[in-house]
């Protein structure tokens, strides 16, 4: 009985599979390629929610094309471009110089959205939106202004009743394209910070408490009286942050928004080299909220299978028209519109 | 004569060949080699750990020497990293977990094994048990939403007005700091040398407490002077494992110890671990000299471990000789 059972079992399974083999034949070949293309992609976490969504979405445009994408941070993006593991990288900080000689094929930055990192606070008895000076955030943070009531605080935020406070500086922990992004703002605007300090995804700070990710800093901030750290716009808008405004090249003081970002990257937008590897922070223009940056793909400029190629190709070419049309909706800053044209035309150098 | 003797060959060698197959039948030969396997994969897995972590971390070791383990200063942007401040906090913030479980988890583990009703003892070691099973994230999130809001308003005021005379207690209350780190770690460890202790405990052959007890010991008596000097080494050994989750842990200090590679006396003031470090620079980490810093720092985590294991070997050693009746 029960040997029966499972012979016929197997015999209507195997009608199923061979029903289902005859129907694939029958069906006209939609695709040419047997099997999806499959891309590898790796490197930094602070694009990921749109990257995710623009691979699910080309893949959907493109069932032939997947891509396939680990945030792994723009460090792990880079090495693993390096080695070879994966077909592009992404990076929220440009390779250096002495990162691209390290290349076996010279690689290509493509800008793909902007982020913006903003100043976030918790004084007791202050509600109103604080306004920071570039100079003022870099004595905070190198340990010389100590007090919310320091003159340099008071003297832009009149009508504030700062408190006699201590201040407690709250840093990144981990190494992030955030704090990159902070401390090219600080080196900018501050001759001390650059000699003493520096830019990097992890710097030597002088004075403060280091939290872990965005979270990390907004959680310690939030507990911590008198504190001060900095996370980007995206995590200040959702999680709904207190944070303040910062005075901008021109001197006028700049709420971080999605349009302040793009405008900092049309005000530099003479400035960027051929390369696209450029720092946007204390842009000019009126308009321009002073800490943001572009975040990259990171494409070798040569890649020897024609299907990744023309793919890869694709895709940039869909990211920079259709897909830019996503990044408000995620609260990234979309590029603008000259930088697009230059990209257009830099797909052209992949061969 | 060459037949004779190869005849004799022949047949001492199928006796070897029958003997070799009846021990399989047996299955000694077979557990042996596969218990010899699974012990030499250990050896394997260490020897390559350290073999990479060596070969890797090549770049610092020429650059520093051993500067690297005195270096205070860790700066990414200019190349230079020591890693003093790192050890320092592993080793501090360990050793104050130490010091608040230990009393805690052997008191707790005696008072189970030895005083608790068998009802309650067999409820509360559940739960110890359930306790040690929790991922370190869960102890980091309580870390920073109950303890460290509870060390910066309560705890460290309290300390700073009592024993601020002392440099332990000076400075800034942050509530995350080495103080922090090491209490967290405390909490995780506890329910380790509990567990363990407690069977260590109940293994206490009857006999032991029967004979005290009928030389006219009080059954605290007992228990002090005799259960718990038998059952030392293995209470000894629940505490230097204890100390090696302590040192090892990442999530759950780098959640609480303020992540500043700075070295203060005060324990109110942040500190940092070499495996909070490592995981929080790693992935960003693009420079090759700054990568294999890291690797060094991985290495060097791994020498304080022999280290501190080889120092509690020392221990137990020491106290099994002077010792009595733990063998």
């Amino acid at each position: 009985m029960k040997l029966s059972r499972s012979i016929t079992r197997i015999v209507l399974g195997s009608a199923l599979v061979a029903l289902g083999a005859g129907a694939s034949m029958k069906a006209p070949s939609a695709a040419p390629a047997p099997s999806p293309l499959l891309l590898n992609a790796a490197g930094a976490t602070f694009p990921y929610p749109i990257y995710s969504k623009w691979f699910t979405e080309y893949n959907r445009l493109h069932p032939d094309t997947q891509i396939n994408y680990n945030s792994i941070g723009s460090g792990g993006g880079i090495r693993q471009l390096q080695a070879g593991t994966v077909d592009f990288g992404a990076s929220d900080a440009p390779m250096t110089d002495q990162q691209l000689s390290q290349n076996k094929v010279p690689v290509l930055h493509f800008p793909t959205v902007l982020g913006a990192v903003v100043p976030t606070y918790n004084i007791e008895g202050v509600s109103q939106d604080l306004n920071f000076t570039g100079e003022a955030l870099a004595d905070i943070f190198m340990g010389k202004i100590t007090k919310w009531n320091d003159p340099a605080l008071a003297s832009v935020n009149k009508g504030v009743k700062l408190p006699d406070t201590d201040i407690v500086v709250v840093h990144r922990s981990d190494g992030s394209g955030t704090s990159f992004v902070w401390t090219d703002y600080l080196s900018k605007v501050s001759k001390e910070w650059e000699t003493k300090v520096g830019r990097n995804t992890s710097v030597n700070w002088p004075v403060g408490l280091g939290g872990k990710g965005n979270e990390g800093v907004s959680g310690l901030v939030k507990q911590t009286p008198g504190a001060i750290g900095y996370v980007e716009l995206i995590y200040a808008l959702q999680n709904k942050l207190p944070f303040g405004l910062v005075k901008n090249s021109a001197g006028v003081l700049e709420k971080a928004s999605l349009a302040g970002i793009t405008a900092a990257a049309a005000g530099k937008s003479k400035e960027i080299p051929a390369d696209f590897r450029v720092s946007i922070t204390d842009a000019p223009g009126k308009a321009a909220y002073p800490i943001c940056s572009f975040t990259y793909l990171l494409i070798p400029s040569k890649i020897d299978d024609p299907a990744k190629k023309t793919a890869i190709k694709d895709f940039l070419h869909w990211m920079l028209t259709d897909g830019q049309n996503d990044a408000e909706g995620l609260s990234y800053a979309r590029l603008p519109k000259d930088v697009v044209a230059r990209e257009l035309k830099a797909i052209a150098q992949i061969n | 004569m060459a037949n004779a003797s190869t005849a004799a060959d022949g047949a001492r060698l199928s006796r070897r060949a029958r003997q070799f197959i009846q021990q399989l039948r047996h299955g000694d030969e077979v557990a042996h080699l596969i218990t010899l396997l699974a012990a030499s994969s250990i050896i394997v897995v260490t020897v390559m750990l350290v073999y990479q972590l060596y070969i890797n971390s090549a770049l610092p070791r020429h650059k520093f020497g051993f500067e690297f383990f005195l270096g205070r200063t860790w700066d990414p942007v200019s190349g230079v990293f020591g890693a003093l401040p790192f050890i320092y906090g592993t080793v501090v913030s360990s050793a104050l977990a130490l010091l608040v479980a230990v009393p805690l988890g052997v008191g707790a583990a005696i008072f189970l094994s030895e005083l608790a009703p068998t009802r309650i003892s067999n409820y509360l070691t559940f739960v110890i048990e359930l306790l040690a099973a929790i991922p370190s994230v869960i102890y980091g999130l309580l870390g920073i939403f109950i303890l460290v809001p509870v060390l910066r308003t309560v705890v460290e005021p309290f300390l700073k007005t009592t024993l601020g005379f002392l440099p332990l207690f000076k400075g800034p209350m942050y509530g995350v700091g080495m103080l922090a780190g090491g209490l967290v770690l405390a909490i995780m460890i506890v329910p380790f040398i509990i567990s363990v202790s407690r069977e260590v405990l109940l293994a206490v052959p009857v006999e032991q407490r029967e004979a005290a007890l009928a030389l006219g010991a009080t059954k605290w008596e007992s228990t002090w002077h005799v259960v718990v000097p038998f059952a030392r080494v293995g209470i000894m050994a629940s505490i230097f494992l204890a100390l090696a989750r302590a040192l090892g842990e990442t999530m759950a200090v780098t959640m609480v110890i303020g992540n500043d590679p700075k070295i203060s006396a005060s324990l109110f003031a942040p500190a940092y671990s070499i495996a909070a470090v490592i995981a929080n620079e790693f992935t960003e980490a693009t420079g090759d000299l700054y990568l294999q810093a890291l690797i060094e720092l991985g290495l060097v985590l791994f020498l304080l471990t022999i280290l501190i294991n080889g120092l509690a070997r020392l221990v137990i050693m020491a106290t099994t000789q002077k010792g009595t009746a733990a063998q």
